[in-house]
């Protein structure tokens, strides 16, 4: 058994130790949110938040969390992820949906640190984040609606 | 407001219990909707609309949503005649029953694709609305003993003004159940609309921003299990000999199947299987591998393209107005094999209960799977029952011509009986397995005469046969449509022109890929003919304006993108500008490109500027987003992608040598939708084909120089 603090809550978890946090996160605990999409950190749908760093899940093993937070899709309620997806609705970012977990938890860690991003650091922070319906010019408006909702 | 309810007595004079909800179709008598909770109501045709006692209504899709739209588009269609709020409408996928749910385009098939969706459900989506409403409006005047003509439906309430008594759909479902079902009903005049043609908020939207939409990914029955497949690493080659001793040795391993496309191993979830499947050792029997590299496809290619090949079209004699022309130009355009690449890879669950299989995945093409999974169990079709679920994308992919990865579902299911086992291809797999838009090659040559008039037109394609991977493949001697389609309907005044088809058989799987042929026709005809006008010193505009003869709404979408994108202005040193116009699936689209050429050969599109003439525009928030997404679907496949085979092998399997479009690389993108009273037409592929030709136009006009073979990573005169 491993500990593992998930959204808030403690786990003991059985899974073994080389299993990466995303399969742990979706076969163990049942959080679907967070997507399988490349199994090798190149996609950004696997995105979660450790100790508040924005993680591919898809490539860290249970062994090598130690003792920091785990935050999910499931998790984010701050006021920063409040706006964040009231602009993602209010834009209609979506289309097939399933990169978009890893979005907007990116763009929840992008705008806490950085309350008025730019195009450019919107660029930096979620570049990563692949979406094949490329809805790309909604997620960016969206970065910016949450940072004025914010303001 | 106040609102005069039934009264109990009422309902009870009908003998029903407040419980009964309507469920409404077209035609009586059809069995209940497999998997569908509502068959225990008191009425079952085949059914789009249910209304229940809490007021909800609910809208049987017969189109798997996918990011399109169509879980708001055809609801969108029923509530404009019914009358309700849209806070009402819920949306859920109808289950596989071409009977009751064929797509109407498709004779009486079941599926999605096409862009078919908005075209065929048009007019069957607003008569069961209307069908609904007549009925809760017969119910409630036989309730008040009043004229039905008397009786208004406006925002879920059914109201008779005179009287002053209304209800709610909820109050009057279960009356409105007995009623019977009009044979005809009146639609709305457009001019009465109220929700087509506005802004709707799509009703998947709030579930994908919160992580709790379920995909096929997501979805866990009790005590399933998780299986992956070892492949062979080559097409054609088969198990030799599999020593499963030690994937069976490792905690969770559950079982390992061999399968005719390779050896399952079922583990109580992903992780395990995955270990498991590497410690599988298989030997693969290879000595009917296919070992042929990309090059040597395209050498084969280009050696055909010299032979006269099946005849798409032939107008006057081109081989004679090309012996008589002043001028002959000719080029090659090669497209790569290209990956569906969906962000969620393929799966499937599937449950096999001994003479009966039920599956839950992302079902796009039920017809399809119903056959080939109903020949692979040995089944029949009405044993087997499937469940549509949102798809992370599918781009063609879900909708499967050999349903490869549904029917290794079923088969890993029925060596289970009674387990369900949800099959996962890891991103690896579900690249390597084919099912890829077709490579291609084309040759292209025409003739100028004196004038620079384009006299010939000579259009030959080689490209693999989508259709031939069908289970019941049209004659390998007819041309296939999707191998030549946009290129074929070529719509310019040239009046000898000759469009001819070869159609090699090779054993890679291959599969319509978001626009189909249109990928490649749009690029080599609006490229080719962008090199004429500059041979002829024409502008492209000027010159598509002047072939263009009694086409209205192409000349429309044309003349509105060079407007807004402000055609003929001048632009700064290496940025430059192109256009081109595509008809595909019904719909009308022109694309103008800026792009920037940037230092090493890189490049930036920097501005999109679409025309789209799809009808009556049902949603325009859809619309946009559709060609939004088209535009970037094109770039990301313009820009980079290209799935290449050496020796056999499959060289690009993840995102890492498959590079898809990044945030940083979506250019700025405006959508001007023309307005039309015509039946409205598909949006979710025709955004695609004019984009990759009207950025190559650009980077011509940008530094001259030509993009004839796709990908394009880097213009060597940037």
């Amino acid at each position: 058994m491993t500990k593992l603090e998930v959204n808030g809550q403690e786990h003991d978890v059985a899974s073994a130790p080389d299993t990466p946090l995303l399969w742990v996160l979706r076969d163990e605990l049942g959080l679907t949110g967070t997507k399988y999409g490349c199994g090798k950190a190149v996609c950004g749908a696997c995105t979660v938040l450790l100790d508040g760093a924005p993680t591919r899940s898809c490539v860290i093993p249970l062994s090598a969390l130690g003792s920091r937070a785990v935050t999910t899709i499931e998790g984010v309620d701050s006021e920063v992820a409040g706006a964040v997806r009231q602009a993602w609705i209010e834009l209609e970012v979506a289309q097939c949906g399933y990169c978009q977990s890893g979005q907007i938890v990116g763009a929840i860690a992008l705008l806490r640190d950085n309350p008025a991003p730019n195009d450019e650091d919107i660029d930096n922070a979620l570049d990563g984040n692949l979406c094949r319906c490329a809805t790309y010019a909604r997620i960016r408006r969206a970065v910016h609606r949450a940072a004025e909702l914010l303001a | 407001m106040s609102i005069a309810r039934l009264t109990r007595r009422e309902f009870l004079r009908h003998g029903l219990g407040a419980s009964g909800g309507l469920l409404l179709g077209i035609r009586l008598g059809a069995a209940p909707a497999a998997g569908d909770s509502a068959g225990a109501a008191p009425f079952t045709p085949d059914a789009f609309v249910r209304i229940g006692a809490d007021d909800s209504v609910t809208v049987i899709v017969k189109h798997i949503e996918f990011g399109q739209g169509t879980f708001t588009g055809l609801p969108t269609l029923v509530a404009e005649e019914l009358g309700c709020a849209w806070s009402q409408v819920r949306a859920k996928g109808a289950p596989a029953d071409p009977s009751r749910y064929a797509n109407l385009n498709w004779g009486g098939s079941q599926g999605t694709g096409g862009s078919s969706s908005m075209n065929n459900a048009y007019t069957q989506m607003r008569r069961a609305g209307a069908t609904a409403r007549a009925m809760l409006v017969a119910a409630a005047a036989r309730a008040w003993q009043v004229k039905p003509g008397d009786i208004t439906v406006a925002d879920g309430i059914v109201r008779h003004t005179a009287s002053g008594r209304a209800a709610r759909f909820g109050e009057l479902a279960a009356l409105a159940a007995h009623e019977p079902v009009p044979k005809n009903v009146t639609l709305k005049d457009p001019s009465e609309f109220v929700f087509i043609g506005h802004d709707l908020p799509r009703l998947d939207i709030p579930a994908k921003a919160d992580g709790s939409a379920v995909y096929t990914q997501d979805l866990r029955l009790p005590g399933m299990l998780t299986a992956l497949v070892a492949h062979p690493p080559r097409f054609g080659a088969r198990v030799a000999s599999i020593d499963d001793g030690p994937a069976r040795a490792l905690p969770g391993v559950k079982a390992v199947v061999e399968l005719p496309s390779g050896v399952a191993v079922v583990a109580r979830d992903f992780w395990t299987a995955k270990k498991a499947r590497e410690a599988l050792v298989v030997e693969w029997d290879e000595s009917r591998a296919f070992r042929q590299g990309t090059e040597d496809i395209l050498a084969d290619f280009r050696a055909r393209a010299a032979q006269p090949g099946l005849v798409a079209r032939r107008d006057g004699d081109a081989d004679a107005a090309l012996a008589d022309a002043a001028q002959v130009l000719e080029a090659d355009y090669e497209f790569p094999y290209l990956a569906h690449a969906t962000m969620e890879p393929m799966n499937c669950i599937a449950r096999h209960d001994g003479d009966a299989c039920e599956l839950w995945y992302g079902v796009q093409g039920q017809s399809l799977d119903l056959g080939n999974l109903s020949r692979a169990l040995e089944l029949p079709p009405e044993k087997i029952t499937l469940n549509m679920l949102y798809a992370g994308g599918s781009f063609g992919r879900r909708s499967n011509a050999s349903s490869d990865y549904v029917v290794e579902a079923a088969r890993i299911a029925a060596a289970l009986p009674g387990t369900p086992v949800k099959l996962v291809w890891t991103r690896e797999d579900d690249m390597r397995a084919g099912a890829w838009r077709p490579l291609n090659l084309h040759r292209l040559r025409a003739g100028l005469d004196a004038d620079g008039g384009i006299s010939a037109w000579y259009h030959r394609i080689v490209g693999q046969s989508i259709l031939a991977g069908l289970p019941k493949p049209p004659p390998a001697d007819k041309v296939d449509h999707t191998c030549v389609e946009g290129a074929s309907s070529l719509p310019y005044a040239i009046p000898n022109l000759s469009v001819e088809s070869h159609q090699p058989s090779l054993p890679i799987p291959v599969l319509w890929w978001r626009s189909v042929g249109h990928t490649h026709t749009a690029f080599s005809t609006e490229c080719f003919l962008d090199e004429l006008a500059h041979a002829a010193g024409r502008d492209p505009l000027a010159l598509r304006r002047e072939l263009l003869v009694d086409d209205p709404r192409r000349l429309g979408v044309l003349e509105l993108a060079a407007a807004k994108a402000g055609w003929g202005e001048p632009l700064e040193a290496r940025r430059g500008r192109g256009i081109a116009v595509h008809y595909a699936f019904k719909t009308w689209v022109a694309e103008v490109a800026e792009v920037s050429m940037l230092d090493d050969g890189d490049y930036r599109v920097d501005r999109v500027v679409v025309a789209v003439d799809c009808g009556l525009v049902v949603n325009p928030g859809i619309v946009r987003a559709q060609m939004e997404g088209g535009v970037g679907y094109a770039l990301s496949a313009l820009r980079g992608e290209a799935v290449t085979l050496v020796d056999g092998l499959v060289q690009e399997d993840n995102f890492d040598t498959y590079p898809l479009l990044r945030l940083s690389q979506m250019p700025r993108i405006e959508v001007h939708l023309v307005a039309s009273q015509e039946p409205p037409t598909g949006v979710g592929e025709p955004g695609v084909p004019p984009l990759a030709p009207a950025v190559a136009n650009a980077i011509f006009d940008a530094c001259g120089e030509r993009v004839r073979r796709l990908p394009l990573r880097r213009v060597a005169r940037a």
